[in-house]
C-alpha cells in the first residue's frame, strides 16, 4: 500500500501545460504545432517555456493558415505520428473545419480502414472575456454532431491533466476544447495525476431532486447554482459531460430516473444544440420517468455582444439556472 | 376533448365489461353524472363521469370486457366548446403547445422575474385535460390508480408522481373493502371475508355502549310525519346518521384512516351505511359530507342507496372512502350490536333497536324509548376515555333531533 499522494494546487493552464509535457515525455512521436506556441508561449500561455524545453522540432509555430496545418497534422497521424494541433481558439477552427470534417472525420471510412487518423486538436471555446462576436463563439457542440471523431470537455484540473494521455491513444481523431473562462481557475490535484478515461460523464455533485446536466465552463455556474438551490432545501444532482461525442446516456438517465426532473445547461445557442440532443435522448430514454417539462438555460440567439453587461445577459448564468430549476420543482 | 376511461374500482380489478350505455352521442353531461353500467367480478357498478361537456363519441360496444384505463368515450368539454375548438376526432391535444413562442397565452406565473426568467417550457393548460406527468401516468396505470381522484402538486398542479404515490399509500386496503350489489353474492362474501379478517388481524378493538333515551326523537319523527306523504317521512335511521356524522366532525380521532402505523384523519365525514343484502351479503357505501346534509335529503339520498344497493347497481364513488360506518340492525330486533371495524376506517357505530323500557326521569319511573348505541373503535388510535365523549355527544345530539 502507498502513501496517498500530496496534493497540488495548480490553475488548468499549467494542468495542461503538464499534460502536454507529460505525452512529450513519454512518446517521441509526439509533437505539437500551432499558431504562436513556440516562441509566444501560446495565446493563453498553456505553452509557455515548451519550445526551451523541447526545441523547434516538437513545438513547431505555425503561419496563420489553420486549414494548412491541420491537414499536415492529419498527415502526420496517418504517417504514424501522434501530433497535437492547437487551433488557439474554435472560431478559427472554422477555417479547418473541411480539414477536421471531410479528412479527419472520413479517412477511416473512406480508405477502407487502411488509415487511421489519431490526431488531437486542442483548441479554446466560449464567451466571457469581451472578446465579441467573432471570437466567443461555443461551438462544440456542432463537432459533437460529427462520427468519425469524439469531443472532449475538460471542466477540471483533474481532467485538463488526465484527459491528453487518453486521447493521443485513440486511433481517431479527438478535439478538446478548453473553456477560456478556466485558463485561470485554480483546483487542487494529486502530484502523480495521470490519464482519466475520455468515455464517461461524472456526478459532480449528488442530490435527489433534479438533474442539472452541463460540461465545461458552465460546470462551475452550474454547482453554484446547485449550492444556492441548497439554500432552499432543493437537492440538485449536477453532471459533468466531459465528453460530449460520445455522450455518456446511462450516467444522464440513471440520474434523470432517479429525480425525475432535468435542466440542461449549455452555453451554445438553443437552436439544434448539445443541449437539444441531450433533451430528446432524455425524451426517448427515460420519458415515462418524467415529471416535468425538461429545462434548458443556452445561449441567447444572438451574436455574443461586446459590451460587459450584454455579455453576462447573453450567456449562462447562475441565476438563469436557478431559476430554471425552480420552474421545473413548480416553485417559480 | 377528454377520453372518459373504464375506472379502477379498487385495486385488485383489471378490466370491466360495459352493459349498458345511459348515454348517447350529443348528451350533454356534468361532472357526477351516471354515463354507464360496468359489470366487475364485485357486480354492477354504475359509472360516474369527472367532465362536464357533451357526449362526442362512444368508443366502446356494449358488453365488451376491456381494461382498466380504456378509453370508453370522448368528452367535449365545457371549455373546449367556449374556446372554439376543432371538433375534429384527431384535434390534437397539445396544438396549444406546438404554437410559436410568441403566441402562447401566458402562464399565470406572476412570481417568477422576468429578467431572469429562462424561456422553459411552461405549458399553458391545455382545456379539459388534467396535467399527468408521465412518470405519474405510469405508475397511475401500474396500480389502477384513477388520476382523476389524484390532486396535483406539480407545476401548475400537474399531477407527479409523488401525487400518485401518495395516493397510493393512502388507500392501500380499497381491494378489501366491502363490496356492494347483490348480483355476485360469493364475490361479496369473499371481500367481506379479506376485510374482516384482516380488520380482526389487525385493529385492537375495544368496544363501548351507551343507552339513549330517544323518546323525544320518536315524538319529533311522529309529529314532523304526520304532515308527509308515506315516501317522505323520515326514519330514525337519519336522525341515527346524522348524529353520528356530526359528533364525528368533532372527534376527529374516529373519522379517518389508519394505514401505514399512521392515523390520518379526514377532512370530510363520508358515512359508510351499512346495507344488507337480500339473500345474504352486506356492504357499505358512503354518504358524503353527511355532517353537511339537510335530514330530508340525506333520508332521500339513504332510500336511493338502499334501493340501488339491493338491485346491485351502486356508483363507482360510492365504492369506498368513507370515513366511518355505521350500522343499524335494529329493526330486526337485537338490542346492541358489536362490529367489526371496516379497515382502513378505525371506528364503527351500532345502533340496537328502539325498545321501550322502564326508565328513571326526575326520580320517578316511567316508559321511555331507548336505543343502544356501541362503539367499536381502533385502540391505536384513540381510548376508551375520547370514546365515550365521543358516544355521549352522539346521545346528546339525539335529545334535539329538531336541531339535527
Amino acid at each position: 500500500m502507498t502513501a496517498p499522494a500530496a496534493m497540488i494546487e495548480l490553475t488548468y493552464r499549467d494542468a495542461i501545460r503538464e499534460a502536454i509535457r507529460d505525452v512529450l515525455r513519454r512518446d517521441k512521436n509526439v509533437f505539437l504545432m500551432g499558431e504562436d506556441v513556440g516562441r509566444y508561449g501560446g495565446c493563453y500561455a498553456v505553452t509557455k517555456g515548451l519550445l526551451a524545453e523541447f526545441g523547434p522540432e516538437r513545438i513547431r509555430d505555425t503561419p496563420l493558415s489553420e486549414s494548412g496545418f491541420t491537414g499536415a497534422g492529419i498527415g502526420a497521424a496517418m504517417a504514424g505520428m501522434r501530433p497535437i494541433v492547437e487551433l488557439m481558439t474554435v472560431n478559427f477552427s472554422l477555417l479547418a473545419l473541411d480539414q477536421i470534417l471531410n479528412t479527419a472525420a472520413t479517412v477511416r471510412h473512406m480508405s477502407g480502414n487502411q488509415f487511421g487518423v489519431p490526431l488531437v486538436i486542442r483548441m479554446a471555446t466560449g464567451a466571457g472575456r469581451q472578446l465579441a462576436a467573432q471570437h466567443s463563439h461555443s461551438l462544440e457542440g456542432w463537432y459533437a454532431h460529427i462520427p468519425g471523431i469524439k469531443v472532449l470537455a475538460p471542466a477540471t484540473v483533474e481532467d485538463a491533466r488526465g484527459m491528453l494521455w487518453t486521447a493521443l491513444q485513440d486511433p481517431d481523431p479527438v478535439l478538446i476544447f478548453e473553456n477560456v473562462m478556466l485558463y485561470n481557475m485554480t483546483g487542487r490535484l494529486a502530484a502523480d495525476a495521470g490519464a482519466v478515461d475520455i468515455d464517461k460523464a461524472v456526478v459532480r455533485r449528488t442530490g435527489r431532486d433534479i438533474s442539472l446536466i452541463t460540461y465545461g465552463g458552465s460546470l462551475w455556474k452550474t454547482l453554484e447554482a446547485a449550492a444556492a438551490l441548497a439554500a432552499e432545501d432543493v437537492d440538485a444532482e449536477v453532471i459533468d459531460l466531459r465528453s460530449l461525442r460520445p455522450i455518456d446516456d446511462a450516467t444522464i438517465m440513471t440520474s434523470v430516473r432517479k429525480t425525475r426532473r432535468a435542466v440542461i445547461v449549455d452555453e451554445g445557442w438553443r437552436s439544434g444544440s448539445l443541449s437539444a440532443e441531450i433533451c430528446t435522448r432524455i425524451i426517448e430514454q427515460a420519458f415515462w420517468e418524467l415529471d416535468v417539462p425538461i429545462g434548458r438555460v443556452c445561449s441567447e440567439e444572438v451574436p455574443i455582444p461586446y459590451p460587459r453587461h450584454l455579455e453576462i445577459a447573453a450567456i449562462p448564468q447562475v441565476p438563469k439556472i436557478v431559476a430554471a430549476a425552480k420552474i421545473a420543482l413548480g416553485r417559480a | 376533448m377528454v377520453e372518459f376511461r373504464m375506472p379502477s374500482l379498487g385495486a385488485d380489478m383489471e378490466a370491466g365489461t360495459l352493459v349498458e350505455w345511459l348515454v348517447k352521442p350529443g348528451d350533454q353531461v356534468k361532472r357526477g353524472d351516471v354515463v354507464a353500467v360496468v359489470e366487475t367480478q364485485k357486480g354492477a357498478i354504475e359509472i360516474e363521469v369527472f367532465e362536464t361537456g357533451r357526449i362526442e363519441q362512444i368508443l366502446v360496444d356494449l358488453n365488451s370486457k376491456v381494461p382498466v384505463g380504456t378509453p370508453l368515450a370522448r368528452i367535449r368539454t365545457e371549455l373546449e366548446r367556449k374556446a372554439g375548438v376543432a371538433l375534429a376526432p384527431a384535434a390534437p391535444p397539445a396544438s396549444v403547445a406546438e404554437a410559436p413562442p410568441g403566441v402562447l397565452p401566458a402562464a399565470p406565473r406572476p412570481s417568477r422575474p422576468a429578467s431572469m426568467a429562462p424561456p422553459i417550457a411552461t405549458l399553458p393548460s391545455v382545456a379539459g385535460r388534467a396535467r399527468v406527468s408521465p412518470a405519474a401516468r405510469r405508475l397511475a396505470e401500474t396500480h389502477g390508480v384513477d388520476l382523476a381522484t389524484v390532486t396535483g402538486s406539480g407545476p401548475s398542479g400537474a399531477i407527479v408522481r409523488a401525487d400518485v404515490e401518495r395516493r397510493l399509500t393512502a388507500a392501500p386496503a380499497s381491494a378489501e373493502k366491502k363490496r356492494p350489489t347483490g348480483l355476485n353474492l360469493d364475490a361479496m362474501r369473499t371481500a367481506i371475508a379479506a376485510a374482516m379478517a384482516r380488520s380482526k388481524r389487525e385493529i385492537p378493538h375495544y368496544y363501548l355502549e351507551h343507552q339513549v333515551d330517544v323518546t323525544s326523537c320518536e315524538q319529533w319523527l311522529t309529529r314532523t310525519n304526520a304532515l308527509r306523504p308515506p315516501g317522505g317521512r323520515l326514519l330514525m335511521a337519519a336522525l341515527a346518521a346524522k348524529s353520528v356524522a356530526v359528533a364525528a366532525r368533532r372527534f376527529t380521532l374516529f373519522n379517518g384512516f389508519y394505514h401505514d402505523d399512521k392515523y390520518e384523519p379526514a377532512s370530510a365525514v363520508h358515512l359508510g351505511i351499512a346495507i344488507a343484502i337480500r339473500g345474504g351479503g352486506l356492504a357499505a357505501p358512503a354518504l358524503h359530507d353527511v355532517d353537511q346534509m339537510p335530514l330530508d335529503e340525506l333520508m332521500t339520498r339513504m332510500r336511493d342507496l338502499v334501493q340501488r344497493m339491493r338491485a346491485g347497481r351502486i356508483r363507482s364513488s360510492e365504492m369506498s372512502n368513507s370515513t366511518i360506518t355505521v350500522s343499524s340492525l335494529g329493526e330486526r330486533g337485537v338490542d346492541a350490536l358489536h362490529g367489526v371495524i371496516y379497515p382502513p376506517q378505525v371506528a364503527l357505530i351500532g345502533f340496537g333497536k328502539v325498545v321501550a323500557r322502564p326508565w328513571v326521569i326526575d326520580g320517578a319511573i316511567g316508559p321511555r324509548s331507548i336505543v343502544t348505541i356501541t362503539l367499536a373503535a381502533d385502540h391505536r388510535v384513540s381510548d376508551g376515555h375520547a370514546g365515550a365523549l365521543f358516544l355521549a355527544e352522539i346521545g346528546k345530539l339525539l335529545q334535539e333531533p329538531e336541531k339535527l
